[in-house]
C-alpha cells in the first residue's frame, strides 16, 4: 500500500497515513453495522445483545413459519419483478428514441423522466395516494407495480442510454440494407449489444421496488405489505430477533445483486479491453 | 423548405435529395417521439399527475362553498368592515339547516376549524339549537342569541375566507402566515407557529449531514482514486454493499448498535469508559448517523469520479515548480475537486431533504423532519391541504437545487470532454 509514487517527503508520509486511518475507520463504520446485526439473526435467545447465549436457527425458523413474513416476501418479489419487467420495456424504448430524438427539448424531456429519482418519496407517495384512491388503485398490487415501475424506469434509461452512446447506429443501418425488418433487427442486432446496460438497469430495478418503503406505506393494504414494510412497522413496534432474520434474507438478495453487477461491469470492461 | 427552394434554382438535381432526405430524417425523428412517448404517457399518469394533483389540493378551498353555498354567495358583496347585513344571516340558518339535514355540517366544520380555533363548536351548537328558520328580519338575533360568536366580525371573515374556489391559506399556513381580520398576512399565533422550525430543522440537519459525508467522504474517495486499481476495485465493495443494502436493514442495524444496551454502549461500558448508558438514538445523533451512513456512498461515488479524472502529473508538475505539497494541495488539486464535491454534496442535501424513514424511525419528537409531518397530515389528521402546501414548499425546494445539480453535472461532462 506505500508504493505510492508522490510520497517522497516526510510530511506527505503522514498526510499519506492519514489518509488510510481515517479511510479504515470510515470503511468500518460503513460495513460494521451491517456486519453487526448477521451474527444476531442466529442467536438463541431473544434479545439483541452481545454475547449470544448460543447458537440457533429459531429465528429464521419463526420467518419461514410466519404466514405475515412469507407473504410480505412473496409480495417483495412479485412487485419487484413486475415492475422490474415493466420498467425494462419502457425504458428501453425511451432510451432508443431519446437516443435518436433531436430536440431542443430533450434535456427537458431527459430531465423530465428522470425526475421520479430526484423527487422526495413523500412526495410521490402522497400525490398518488391522493390521486390512485378515488381509481381503486390503492391497497392493490397494480397501484404498487405501476407507482415502482416510475421510480424504477429512470435507472433503465440511464444504463441503457449509456450503452447506446458507444453504440454504432450503423450496424442498424446495416442490419436494415442487409435485409432485415426493424424487429428482427431489433432482435439480433441491437438487443445483444445493449444487453449489458439493460441488465444493469434491471439490478437497479428490481432493487429500487425491493427496498422501497415509502410508497407502500401509504398505498399497500395489510395484503400487499412487503418485506421493507413489514420490517418498518417490526422496527416501530418491538424489535424481534425476527427482524434480523428478514435483515440477512434482504442483505443476502443486495449481496447477490452487487455481485451480478461487479460481474456484468468487469465483463464490459475486459470486452471494452480486447476491442481496444 | 423555403431554403431548398431558394437554391433550387442552380441545383436542381439536388434538391429531390435533399428533401427526401429531410423527409426521411422527419420520419426518424417522429418515430423517435413515438418510442418516448408510451413512457411519458406512463409517467404522466402515474407520476406528474398525481404530483400536479397534490399541488392543486395546497390550494383547492371548496369545502365551505359546497355546505354553506347561500352564505358564500350573499357574503360575495360583503366588504369586510363591519358586521354582514341581515340577508347573510338568512342565509347562513338556511344553510345550516340544509347541512344539518344532509349531514355534511362536517366538512365545513372541520374546514373552518383550520381557519379559526373553536370553529367547529359555533358550528354544532348553532345547528343544535336553531329549532326553525327564523323570522323575516330576526336572523341576526337569533344566531347571536344562539352563540354570541355570530356577533363578531372575525367569525364571518374567516367563512368569507374560507369561500373559494381556491385559497392562500394552506400554502400561508405552511410559512407560518395568516390573513388577519382585515385580509393583511401577518405571523401565526406563536403556538401555531410550527413549519418554519421544521423547515429550518429539516435545513440543518440535511446541512449536517451532508457536511459530514464530505468529511468522511473527501479521504475515502481520494484513496479510492489514488491506490492501484486492484486495491481500489477491492476497497470499493466497502462503499458498494452498504449502497446496496437495503435502508430498513441499515437503520435496523443502526438501532441494534445504538441502543442502551446496544453494542457501542456495551462496548464502552466494559472498556470502563462509562458507567450509565449514553443516550445515543431516538435524538438527533442518532439521526445524523444514520442518515449519514446512508447517504455516505452517494457523497464517496461522485467524488471518487472526479478525483479519478485528474491526472497525477498536475501533482508532479507543482512539486517540480517547488510547490509544497500542502500548496499543491490546496492550490493545485483541491480546485479540481470542486466540481465533484458540489455534486456530491448537492446530491446528498437534496436527498436528505426529503428523508422520511430514517428520522421516523431512529429520531425522537423533535427530530422529525418535513416529511414526517406531510405524512402525518395525510395519513392521520387528514388536513390535505396543509400536507399538499408543506409538500409543495418541499418539492419547490428539491426542483431548484435539482436544477442546480443538472447544470453542475452538465458543466462537468462538457470540460471532461474537452480534456479528452
Amino acid at each position: 500500500m506505500s508504493d505510492n509514487p508522490s510520497l517522497r517527503t516526510p510530511s506527505q508520509r503522514i498526510a499519506w497515513t492519514a489518509t488510510i486511518l481515517v479511510s479504515t475507520l470510515v470503511f468500518i463504520f460503513l460495513i460494521a453495522p451491517i456486519l453487526a446485526i448477521m451474527p444476531l439473526s442466529f442467536s438463541s435467545g431473544s434479545y439483541l445483545t452481545y454475547p449470544l447465549p448460543g447458537l440457533s436457527l429459531r429465528w429464521y425458523d419463526d420467518f419461514i413459519n410466519s404466514p405475515r413474513w412469507m407473504n410480505s416476501l412473496k409480495n417483495s418479489i412479485i412487485i419487484g419483478v413486475a415492475s422490474t419487467l415493466l420498467s425494462m420495456v419502457l425504458g428501453t424504448l425511451a432510451a432508443l428514441g431519446l437516443a435518436q430524438w433531436k430536440s431542443r427539448f430533450k434535456p427537458l424531456v431527459l430531465a423530465f423522466v428522470l425526475s421520479p429519482v430526484v423527487v422526495p418519496g413523500v412526495i410521490t407517495a402522497v400525490g398518488l395516494y391522493f390521486f390512485f384512491a378515488p381509481i381503486g388503485l390503492t391497497g392493490s398490487y397494480l397501484g404498487l407495480i405501476l407507482a415502482h415501475t416510475a421510480l424504477a424506469t429512470p435507472f433503465v434509461v440511464i444504463t441503457v442510454g449509456a450503452t447506446l452512446q458507444s453504440f454504432d447506429t450503423n450496424l442498424a443501418r446495416a442490419a436494415a440494407s442487409l435485409g432485415a425488418s426493424p424487429l428482427y433487427a431489433f432482435r439480433r442486432v441491437i438487443l445483444p449489444l445493449i444487453m449489458p446496460g439493460l441488465a444493469s438497469g434491471a439490478l437497479f430495478a428490481f432493487a429500487t421496488s425491493f427496498d422501497e418503503v415509502v410508497i407502500v406505506l401509504f398505498m399497500a393494504g395489510p395484503e400487499q405489505r412487503t418485506l421493507p414494510r413489514e420490517m418498518f412497522s417490526g422496527i416501530r413496534e418491538n424489535i424481534s430477533p425476527t427482524i434480523t432474520a428478514a435483515a440477512v434474507i434482504l442483505t443476502t438478495v443486495s449481496v447477490i445483486l452487487l455481485a451480478t453487477m461487479e460481474g456484468l461491469r468487469r465483463r464490459n470492461e475486459r470486452l471494452k479491453g480486447s476491442n481496444a | 423548405m423555403t431554403d431548398a427552394l431558394l437554391s433550387g434554382a442552380n441545383a436542381s438535381t439536388e434538391v429531390p435529395l435533399k428533401r427526401r432526405l429531410r423527409r426521411a430524417e422527419r420520419t426518424r425523428q417522429v418515430k423517435a417521439l413515438a418510442l418516448v412517448l408510451p413512457l411519458l404517457v406512463f409517467l404522466l399518469f402515474t407520476f406528474a399527475g398525481p404530483i400536479a394533483g397534490m399541488l392543486w389540493r395546497s390550494i383547492d378551498d371548496r369545502e365551505v362553498r359546497q355546505v354553506l353555498p347561500q352564505t358564500v354567495a350573499a357574503l360575495a358583496g360583503w366588504d369586510g368592515k363591519d358586521l354582514p347585513d341581515e340577508k347573510a344571516y338568512a342565509a347562513l340558518a338556511s344553510d345550516i339547516l340544509a347541512a344539518r339535514a344532509s349531514g355534511t355540517m362536517a366538512i365545513a366544520a372541520k374546514r373552518l376549524n383550520y381557519a379559526l380555533n373553536g370553529f367547529r363548536t359555533i358550528l354544532t351548537s348553532t345547528a343544535r339549537n336553531l329549532k326553525a328558520v327564523p323570522e323575516p328580519g330576526t336572523a341576526r338575533e337569533t344566531l347571536g342569541k344562539i352563540n354570541p360568536a355570530w356577533r363578531e366580525r372575525a367569525t364571518w371573515t374567516t367563512i368569507k375566507d374560507a369561500s373559494g374556489p381556491v385559497t392562500g391559506f394552506y400554502l400561508l399556513a405552511a410559512l407560518d402566515l395568516v390573513r388577519d381580520v382585515d385580509g393583511a398576512i401577518v405571523a401565526a399565533a406563536p403556538d401555531q407557529a410550527i413549519y418554519r422550525n421544521v423547515f429550518i430543522r429539516t435545513f440543518i440537519i440535511s446541512l449536517g449531514v451532508t457536511a459530514l459525508c464530505l468529511i468522511l467522504g473527501f479521504p475515502v474517495a481520494y484513496l479510492l482514486a489514488t491506490l492501484p486499481p486492484g486495491w481500489s476495485n477491492l476497497l470499493m465493495i466497502f462503499v458498494l454493499l452498504p449502497f446496496w443494502t437495503s435502508l430498513l436493514v441499515r437503520t435496523c442495524a443502526w438501532i441494534v448498535l445504538l441502543q442502551s444496551k446496544g453494542v457501542v454502549n456495551d462496548s464502552l461500558h466494559w472498556l470502563g469508559i462509562i458507567d450509565e448508558p449514553l443516550r445515543l438514538i431516538y435524538n438527533r445523533f442518532g439521526v445524523c448517523v444514520a442518515m449519514t451512513h446512508v447517504l455516505l456512498p452517494f457523497m464517496i461515488l461522485p467524488l471518487y469520479s472526479s478525483m479519478k479524472a485528474i491526472s497525477p502529473a498536475y501533482m508532479r508538475a507543482a512539486a517540480s515548480l517547488g510547490a509544497p505539497p500542502v500548496t499543491a494541495f490546496l492550490r493545485i488539486y483541491l480546485p479540481q475537486t470542486l466540481p465533484g464535491i458540489g455534486a456530491g454534496s448537492l446530491l446528498v442535501f437534496i436527498l436528505a431533504l426529503g428523508y422520511y424513514i430514517t428520522p421516523a424511525l431512529v429520531g425522537g419528537a423533535a427530530d422529525q423532519m418535513i416529511s414526517y409531518f406531510i405524512a402525518l397530515y395525510t395519513t392521520e389528521t387528514a388536513n390535505w391541504g396543509l400536507a399538499s402546501a408543506l409538500g409543495a414548499v418541499l418539492l419547490l425546494a428539491t426542483v431548484l437545487l435539482a436544477v442546480v445539480y443538472g447544470k453542475l453535472v452538465q458543466g462537468q461532462q462538457v470540460t471532461g470532454g474537452m480534456k479528452n
